[in-house]
C-alpha cells in the first residue's frame, strides 16, 4: 500500500526519530511510504487557541498537500484528532461549503499510527523487540476523538521482550492541552504532577504514547524531577527490533 | 451569604491560584470527584441502552428550544389555568423584584429555599436581604455553604470543598450544636434540628425547578434529603423560579431525564424525592403558587447556531466530575454559580460574551473530551469551548499573542518558510540549552519552564534526514502489486516538492 506520511510540525521539528521509526516500521511492513514536504501543520494550534481564521490558511494548506494521497498516516493521535473532528468544524464555521466538501472527502482518508495498523491493515505483531518495563498512557485524543481503543495495547503485547505495565487512572489527562500548558500553567502543573506521581508508581523504565506532545509533558516533568524515567513514543517501539534497537 | 451570581471577579487563572494553593481543598476536591466518578460509572452502566437514552435526551431538549416560545405559552396558560400565577423577568434584578415584592407583601421576615442554583444565578438572598428578608437554604451542603458564608463550589455538591471537621467546627459555632463527633449522621441530626423549626414556622418557600411539563403546567423538582418537598408542601405560598430551557413539553419527556438525571449526578437510579405540583388546590399544600420564568441572556445563547445546545444542560454535574480542571482548580476557580466544564461555557455566553472575566473561562480546558463523553444530553463542550475562544479572539485588539500566531500560520503555510523558522530556532535556542534540556524560556512561555524543561529542537529535521536518506530498497507491496517506477525512484524525485 502506498501510505503518505503526515509526520506533523512538532515531529518534524522536535522529535524527528519519531517519523523515522514509523517510516522504517511501515517499510518493513511492506508499505511504500512517501513524505510529502509540502506538508507543514495541521493548525491545531491556532484552532484551538482561537485564531480560526488562520487556522483556516493551514487546513487549506493539508488538504491541497494530501488531496490524492491513497491513505494518511501520522504517529499523533492529536493531530489526527484535528483532522477529522475540526477540520469539518473549521470549514463549517467559516461558510466555506466548498472546502468542507473536500475535507469530507479527505477524513475518511486519514489515520492515527496504531489505529492503522490494527484497524486497517490488521497487524497486530510487528515484529518489534523491546526489552524493557513499560507503562502506556493513553492520550486524549486517541482514546476519546479518534476511538483507537486498544489497537496500542494489542501491538505493545506482542512486542518481544517488553514488560508492560499498566498506568493508574490511565483515563486522566496529562495537563497539556496545547496552549493550555502555558496559559493555565498552575492547574496543567497540577494534573501533571498527579501524571507523573502514576508513572513512577509503575516503576517502569519508560512511558510511552502515541502522541510527542504528551509525552513533551510527561517526559518534561519527569526531566525536572531527575527521575529517570524515560518517555519513548510508540512508533519508536515498534520500530525497534533484535536486529536494530531503534529507541 | 452563598449566592454568588455569574459575574467572575477574577480571571481563572487567578482564581483557580487560590484552590491549587490550598493542599487541604484540593485533597477534598479530588477525595470527592473520584468517588462520584467511580460510582456514576457502576450507576450509567447498568443500563444497557444508555447511549440511546442520550441521544434522546438530546433530541428533546434540541425540539424543545426550537419550539420554546411556543411551549412557554403552553407553560403559562396550563400554569394559569391551574391557579397559579406567571411572572416574566428579562434578567436578575427582574426576578428578584419579583420574588421580593411577593414576599414582601406577604409581611415576611424569613422565606426557605429548596437548593436551586438558579436563585444563585440572580443573587436572590442578596436582594432579599436588601429588604430586610433572610433566605435560609434547607438542603444540607447549601445549608453548610450559607453558614461558612462561602460560595457553592459545585453544583450538586455545594460543599464538596469542605470536610466534615469543618463542617462540625461550623455547627457547633453558627447552630451553638452540641457536636462530639464528626459522625456524619450527628451532623445531619444537628442540621435537621435546625431545619424543622424553620419548616413548621415560614409561610414563603422559594424553589427552583429541574423541569417544567408545558402541557398540564407541572413544576418538578427532584432532590436526596426531602427537605425540597417540606418548602413546596408546607408553606402558604410557593415561589418557584426558572430558567425559560427548563420547559419540556410532556410528561412522556419527563419520562426520559428522570433516567437520565439521577445517575448523571447523585448516581441513583432514582432520586429518592421527586416532587411535581401543579398550580394550587384548596386545603392541600402552598394555597398560593407564582412561576417565574427567567431569560436573564438565555434568549442570545439561544440564537447562537453552535452555542445553542448549551441549553441542553440539565445541571447532573457529570461534566464536573470527570474534569481533570475542575478536579484541580475547584469550583470557585469559575468565579459563577455555573463552574466546570458546563460553567466555562455557559457563563460566558449567558454575559453576551461581554465580560472580560468571564471571558478567561473558555480556556480553563484542555480538552480532554471527558465532559462530552459524560453529559446525559450529549452537549459537546469542547466543541463549544473552541468555537467561543474564537468568538472572543475575533474580538479581541491585535495583541503580541495575536501577532506571533499569525506569523506562525504565515511560516506554516509555506514549508521553505517553516523549514527556516526550525532552522533560525535552532541556532536561538543555543544559550537556553543546559544539558540538553531547556529549563527557563523566557515571556509568557516561562510558564511552562516553570515547572517543565523542555527537549530541544532536533539537531535534524525530519525533512532534513528524509532527503538524506537512501532510497529504500525494493520490494513488494501488498499483495502481488509491482512499485510503479515513479515510486522506485523514491523520495528524492517524485515526493519531495519542497525546496531542497
Amino acid at each position: 500500500m502506498q501510505i503518505d506520511l503526515f509526520i506533523t510540525c512538532l515531529n518534524d521539528a522536535m522529535f524527528p526519530r519519531t517519523g523515522e521509526a514509523t517510516v522504517k516500521l511501515l517499510e518493513r511492513l511492506g508499505h511504500t511510504v512517501r513524505f510529502n514536504a509540502a506538508q507543514t501543520c495541521c493548525g491545531q494550534m491556532h484552532f484551538n487557541s482561537g485564531y480560526q481564521e488562520d487556522a483556516l490558511k493551514l487546513v487549506r494548506h493539508f488538504v491541497e498537500t494530501f488531496r490524492d494521497a491513497e491513505a494518511i498516516v501520522a504517529p499523533s493521535g492529536s493531530c489526527v484528532g484535528m483532522v477529522r473532528d475540526l477540520y469539518p468544524r473549521a470549514a463549517e464555521w467559516a461558510g466555506d461549503e466548498a472546502l468542507l466538501e473536500e475535507v469530507n472527502a479527505l477524513t475518511p482518508r486519514v489515520f492515527e499510527l496504531s489505529e492503522f495498523l490494527v484497524k486497517e491493515l490488521g497487524v497486530e505483531d510487528v515484529g518489534a523487540y523491546y526489552p524493557h518495563r513499560v507503562t502506556y498512557h493513553q492520550t486524549c485524543h486517541a482514546m476519546r476523538i479518534l476511538r483507537v481503543g486498544d489497537a496500542p495495547l494489542r501491538l505493545l503485547k506482542n512486542v518481544r521482550g517488553l514488560r508492560l505495565v499498566e498506568l493508574p487512572d490511565v483515563d486522566q489527562c496529562c495537563g497539556f492541552g496545547g496552549t493550555f500548558s502555558v496559559k493555565n500553567a498552575e492547574t496543567s502543573t497540577a494534573m501533571l504532577a498527579d501524571k507523573v506521581q502514576s508513572v513512577l508508581s509503575t516503576r517502569a523504565e519508560a512511558c510511552t504514547a502515541g502522541d510527542n506532545s504528551c509525552l513533551m509533558h510527561i517526559g518534561g516533568g519527569l526531566s525536572r524531577l531527575q527521575a529517570g524515567t524515560r518517555t519513548v513514543h510508540l512508533a519508536e517501539i515498534l520500530a525497534s527490533t533484535e536486529q536494530e534497537v531503534f529507541a | 451569604m452563598s449566592a454568588g451570581g455569574i459575574i467572575p471577579r477574577k480571571t481563572f487563572q487567578d482564581a483557580a491560584h487560590e484552590t491549587l494553593s490550598n493542599a487541604q481543598m484540593r485533597r477534598n476536591l479530588q477525595h470527592a470527584t473520584t468517588t462520584i466518578r467511580d460510582k456514576r460509572l457502576r450507576a450509567v452502566s447498568e443500563l444497557p441502552d444508555w447511549e440511546e437514552l442520550r441521544t434522546q435526551g438530546a433530541a428533546v431538549k434540541d425540539h424543545a428550544l426550537a419550539h420554546l416560545g411556543d411551549y412557554l405559552l403552553d407553560l403559562e396558560a396550563a400554569v394559569q389555568r391551574a391557579g397559579g400565577q406567571v411572572h416574566w423577568a428579562r434578567d436578575a434584578a427582574e426576578a428578584r423584584e419579583i420574588i421580593g415584592s411577593i414576599a414582601e407583601g406577604h409581611g415576611v421576615r424569613e422565606v426557605i429555599k429548596v437548593k436551586s442554583i438558579t436563585t444563585d444565578e440572580i443573587e436572590l438572598n442578596g436582594g432579599l436581604s436588601e429588604r430586610g428578608i433572610h433566605a435560609i437554604e434547607t438542603d444540607l451542603a447549601e445549608l453548610i455553604v450559607q453558614l461558612a458564608e462561602d460560595r457553592p463550589s459545585h453544583i450538586l455538591v455545594p460543599a464538596i470543598h469542605r470536610n466534615r471537621a469543618e463542617i462540625r467546627d461550623l455547627f457547633r459555632r453558627k447552630l451553638g450544636a452540641d457536636l462530639l463527633t464528626d459522625e456524619p449522621k450527628q451532623l445531619a441530626d444537628a442540621a435537621r434540628l435546625y431545619l424543622r423549626e424553620k419548616f413548621l414556622s415560614t409561610k414563603v418557600a422559594v424553589s427552583g425547578a429541574n423541569f417544567a411539563i408545558a402541557e398540564s403546567g407541572t413544576v418538578c423538582v427532584v432532590e436526596s434529603e426531602g427537605n425540597g418537598r417540606m418548602c413546596v408542601t408546607m408553606p402558604e405560598v410557593l415561589i418557584s423560579v426558572m430558567g425559560i430551557e427548563k420547559v419540556l413539553p410532556t410528561w412522556q419527556d419527563v419520562a426520559v431525564f428522570l433516567q437520565l438525571l439521577p445517575r448523571s449526578s447523585t448516581a441513583e437510579r432514582m432520586n429518592p424525592y421527586n416532587s411535581f405540583w401543579s398550580g394550587v388546590r384548596e386545603g392541600d399544600g402552598p394555597q398560593e403558587f407564582h412561576l417565574v420564568l427567567l431569560d436573564n441572556g438565555r434568549t442570545d445563547v439561544l440564537a447562537d447556531e453552535v452555542g445553542r445546545q448549551t441549553l441542553r444542560c440539565i445541571r447532573c454535574s457529570a461534566c464536573l466530575n470527570v474534569c481533570p480542571v475542575y478536579e484541580r482548580a475547584g469550583g470557585h476557580a469559575y468565579g459563577s454559580v455555573y463552574p466546570g466544564p458546563i460553567g466555562a461555557i455557559l457563563t460566558p455566553q449567558l454575559l453576551h460574551l461581554e465580560d472580560k472575566n468571564a471571558n478567561t473561562l473558555p480556556w480553563a480546558s484542555s480538552l480532554c473530551g471527558a465532559c462530552y463523553d459524560a453529559c446525559p444530553v450529549k452537549i459537546n463542550i469542547p466543541e463549544v469551548l473552541l468555537y467561543l475562544r474564537g468568538k472572543i479572539t475575533e474580538e479581541k485588539p491585535l495583541n503580541a499573542e495575536a501577532i506571533a500566531f499569525r506569523t506562525a500560520a504565515w511560516v506554516m503555510s509555506e514549508p521553505h518558510r517553516f523549514e527556516g523558522a526550525i532552522k533560525l530556532a535552532r541556532t536561538g535556542q543555543g544559550p537556553l540549552v543546559k544539558q540538553g534540556a531547556i529549563h527557563t524560556l523566557p515571556g509568557m512561555l516561562g510558564g511552562w519552564t516553570d515547572t517543565r524543561d523542555l527537549p530541544p529542537l532536533a539537531a535534524q529535521s525530519f525533512r532534513e534526514w528524509w532527503r538524506k536518506r537512501p532510497a529504500p530498497p525494493t520490494r513488494e507491496t501488498d499483495g502481488d502489486a509491482q512499485l510503479s517506477e515513479g515510486e522506485l525512484l523514491g523520495p528524492q524525485r517524485t515526493d519531495d516538492r519542497g525546496p531542497v
